[in-house]
C-alpha cells in the first residue's frame, strides 16, 4: 500500500512539471503580439519593428502541432516550412532539447495505432535530423490514440487528434 | 452425495484482497441479443436460515448469470406456485405446468459454531422428474457472491455441457476527463459481469493492455507513469509490482506464453515496432519479427510454438494477420480479405480466429470470426468503432470495447454470434477488456 502513495506523489509532481512546460509555451506564442503595439507606438523605434522576414520566422515557430491525414505520416508543405525554423533555432542551442509526441485518432486497433503514432513522430524528427539537428536533442514518444485533444468521434474531432505535440 | 467445498474459497479470497483505495466505477450489464429458444429454467428464492441480512441475494447473481449466458430464461418469481427449498417440498407437477425444464432450490444457514455460512443447492430436471446435482458450499458471508457463482457454473455445465465461466474476472481500464490538461486513468479487476470492481492502479498518464498469466496469479498492462510506455507486471495477491522493460521507444501489448514461461511483446528500439519473445526466467530476449514494416499485437498458438499478429508488411495502413513459426521463422499471411485486420486471438481449438476486421476503407471496424480451414470470415457485431477481444476461458462468449453515444463501453457476443451483451458504466470511458482464465 505504501507503494502507492508514494506513486501517487510522483505523479502528482510531474503533473506540475507539464502544467508549468504548457504555460512557458503559451507565453512564447503571445510574445510576438505584445512586442508589435509597443514597437508602432513608438516612431523613433520605428527600425525595431520586426521585418516580414521575423514575422514569418516567429509565425512559424509558433506553431508547435502538426496535423496528418486518416492513416497516414506525411508531413504537410506548411508544416515542412514551419520545422525549417524550428531546426535553425534547435542548431543555434545545441543543448536545447525536444520531445515529439506522436498521437493517432480512434479509428482501429490500440496497439496499431500507437505504432502510428509513432511513425508521426518519427516523420518529425527525420524532417530535423535532414535539417541538421542533432539526434540527441529529440526524443519522440507515441501515445497512439490515450490522449487525444479532442473527444467526440466526429470527422473533426479525429482530424484534430491526429498529430504530433511539439514539447520543449 | 452432499460434497463440501470451502478451501478453494478461501484461497481466492486472499487471491484478490489488495487494491488500491479508491473508487472503481460499477459496470451494468444489459442484455441485448439472446437465443430464439433459451432454456426455460426455474430458481426459487434461496431460504435464508438465520439472523440478519445477507450481503448479497444469492439468487439473484445466479439469475443475473443465467440469464447473462444469453442460454437460460429464468421464471419471474411472481409466477411461481410454490417455493420448496429442497427435495421433500419439490412437485414436479407445478414447474411442468409453468413450462419450466429446470428447477434449481437450495437454502442458506449458518454453520455451527463459526462464521461461515453453508449454501445447499439441489438441481431438478423437471422433465425426467430427477435429481441431477446438489452440494453444500461454505464460506464467509463475503464470499457469497464467488459462491453464486459457482453454482451457477454447476447448473450451466450440468445442462448445456459446456464448463461455465461465472466464477471468471475480467480486468479493464476506464479514463475520466478532468479538464483539458488532466484524464485520470484506472486500471480495474472486478467479476466477469462488472460485480465487486476494485482499482488495481491509478495514473493521469495512459494505462495500457492489461493480459493475465496463464495461472492468473499475475497481470501485465502497459503504463507511461514514467511518461514513457513501459511493461509492468503486478502480482495479485501480494500487490508486488516490478518494470520489465525499459526500452528506446515503444515498449507495449505484453502477453505471456500459454506455458507461462515466455512473454511476447513489441518493441520499437531498433526503430519500428517488431515483436520480440522474453524468456521470463533467464530476462533472455529474443527478435522474432525483423521486417522494417509495423509488427504488432502479438498472441500465442495455444501450443506456445508460433505467434500470430499484426503487421502491415503487405503495404502501409493495411495491416493484416501473420503467424510466424518460433523455431524456424517461417513466416506466413492469415487474412486476405478486407483492409483492416487486427488484434486476432486464436480459439483454444486453434481453428478460429478473433480478430478486428474493416471490410472497405470506409466501413466500420466489427469484431469477426474467421475459420482458418474453410478460410470463410464472419462479422459479429453491429456496433461502433470495435476494438480489444477478449475470449472467455470456456470460448463461448467473446468480450470487447466499442463506442456508444461518444463513450467507449464493453460487449460480449457469443462466438456464434447470438447472445449480446452491453456492459457500460456511468461516466467516463471504459475500454480493453481481458477475460481471466479459470480460477481453479
Amino acid at each position: 500500500m505504501q507503494n502507492f502513495g508514494l506513486y501517487k506523489l510522483g505523479l502528482a509532481a510531474m503533473l506540475s512539471v507539464s502544467l508549468v512546460a504548457c504555460k512557458s509555451t503559451d507565453e512564447e506564442a503571445a510574445a510576438p503580439a505584445a512586442a508589435a503595439p509597443s514597437a508602432s507606438s513608438n516612431a523613433a523605434a520605428a527600425s525595431n519593428q520586426p521585418s516580414a522576414a521575423e514575422l514569418a520566422r516567429q509565425r512559424a515557430l509558433a506553431k508547435t502541432v502538426f496535423y496528418f491525414e486518416f492513416d497516414k505520416s506525411d508531413l504537410s508543405q506548411e508544416d515542412r516550412d514551419a520545422l525549417v525554423y524550428h531546426a535553425e533555432e534547435l542548431k543555434k542551442n545545441p543543448s536545447s532539447k525536444i520531445r515529439l509526441e506522436g498521437h493517432a485518432d480512434e479509428r482501429g486497433t490500440r496497439e496499431y495505432n500507437l505504432a502510428l503514432g509513432e511513425r508521426r513522430a518519427q516523420a518529425v524528427e527525420r524532417y530535423l535530423q535532414v535539417q541538421g539537428v542533432a539526434a540527441g536533442q529529440m526524443e519522440t514518444i507515441s501515445y497512439g490514440e490515450e490522449r487525444p485533444a479532442q473527444q467526440g468521434t466526429t470527422e473533426a474531432a479525429y482530424s484534430a487528434n491526429r498529430r504530433v505535440e511539439m514539447v520543449k | 452425495m452432499n460434497m463440501l467445498r470451502s478451501l478453494t474459497l478461501l484461497a481466492m479470497g486472499l487471491l484478490f484482497g489488495l487494491s488500491v483505495q479508491a473508487q472503481s466505477q460499477q459496470l451494468v450489464i444489459q442484455i441485448t441479443q439472446g437465443v430464439d429458444n433459451p432454456i426455460p429454467i426455474a430458481v426459487v428464492p434461496f431460504d435464508w436460515q438465520g439472523f440478519g441480512v445477507l450481503p448479497e441475494n444469492v439468487t439473484d447473481v445466479i439469475n443475473g448469470d443465467l440469464r447473462n449466458s444469453g442460454e437460460f430464461a429464468p421464471l419471474d418469481q411472481q409466477n411461481m406456485l410454490s417455493f420448496p427449498h429442497q427435495e421433500s417440498e419439490v412437485f414436479y407437477r407445478d414447474w411442468r405446468l409453468l413450462g419450466s425444464d429446470y428447477l434449481l432450490v437450495g437454502k442458506i444457514s449458518r454453520s455451527a459454531n463459526s462464521q461461515l455460512v453453508e449454501v445447499q443447492y439441489e438441481l431438478f430436471d423437471v422433465v425426467r422428474e430427477m435429481r441431477v446435482v446438489g452440494e453444500v458450499i461454505s464460506g464467509t458471508e463475503t464470499q457469497l457472491r464467488d459462491i453464486s457463482h459457482q453454482i451457477s457454473d454447476v447448473v450451466f455445465e450440468k445442462i448445456t455441457g459446456v464448463r461455465g465461466a461465472f466464477s471468471t474476472k475480467i480486468l479493464y481500464v476506464t479514463s475520466q476527463r478532468e479538464s483539458n490538461l488532466v484524464t485520470n486513468y484506472q486500471l480495474n479487476l472486478a467479476d466477469y459481469d462488472g460485480g465487486r470492481a476494485q482499482v488495481l492502479l491509478q495514473s493521469q498518464e495512459p494505462i495500457m493492455s492489461p493480459t493475465w498469466s496463464p495461472d492468473a496469479s499475475q497481470i501485465a498492462y502497459v503504463s507511461f507513469e514514467s511518461t514513457r510506455p513501459r511493461i509492468y507486471v503486478q502480482n495479485l495477491s501480494t500487490g508486488a509490482r516490478e518494470q520489465l522493460t525499459d526500452f528506446p521507444g515503444i515498449n507495449s501489448a505484453p502477453i505471456w506464453s500459454p506455458d507461462g514461461s515466455k512473454m511476447a511483446m513489441v518493441l520499437s528500439k531498433d526503430g519500428n515496432p517488431d515483436i520480440y519473445v522474453m524468456d521470463l526466467r533467464t530476462r533472455e530476449l529474443r527478435k522474432v519479427t525483423t521486417h522494417f514494416a509495423v509488427d504488432t499485437e502479438p498472441s500465442w498458438t495455444p501450443d506456445s510454438s508460433a505467434i500470430l499478429y499484426t503487421s502491415e508488411q503487405g503495404g502501409n495502413n493495411r495491416p493484416q494477420i501473420y503467424q510466424v513459426t518460433l523455431s524456424t521463422g517461417w513466416t506466413e499471411r492469415v487474412t486476405f480479405e478486407g483492409t483492416y485486420n487486427s488484434k486476432a486471438s486464436l480459439l483454444p481449438d486453434g481453428n478460429s480466429l478473433v480478430l478486428i476486421h474493416r471490410y472497405d476503407v470506409n466501413d466500420e471496424f466489427h469484431l469477426a470470426i474467421m475459420n482458418l480451414e474453410r478460410g470463410t470470415l464472419r462479422i459479429l457485431t453491429n456496433t461502433q468503432l470495435d476494438e480489444s477481444p477478449t475470449i472467455a476461458p470456456n470460448a463461448s462468449m467473446v468480450m470487447y470495447a466499442s463506442k456508444s453515444g461518444g463513450r467507449g463501453i464493453l460487449n460480449a457476443v457469443s462466438i456464434d454470434g447470438r447472445v449480446k451483451y452491453q456492459l457500460p458504466i456511468a461516466e467516463g470511458d471504459v475500454r480493453e477488456p481481458a477475460w481471466s482464465p479459470f480460477l481453479d
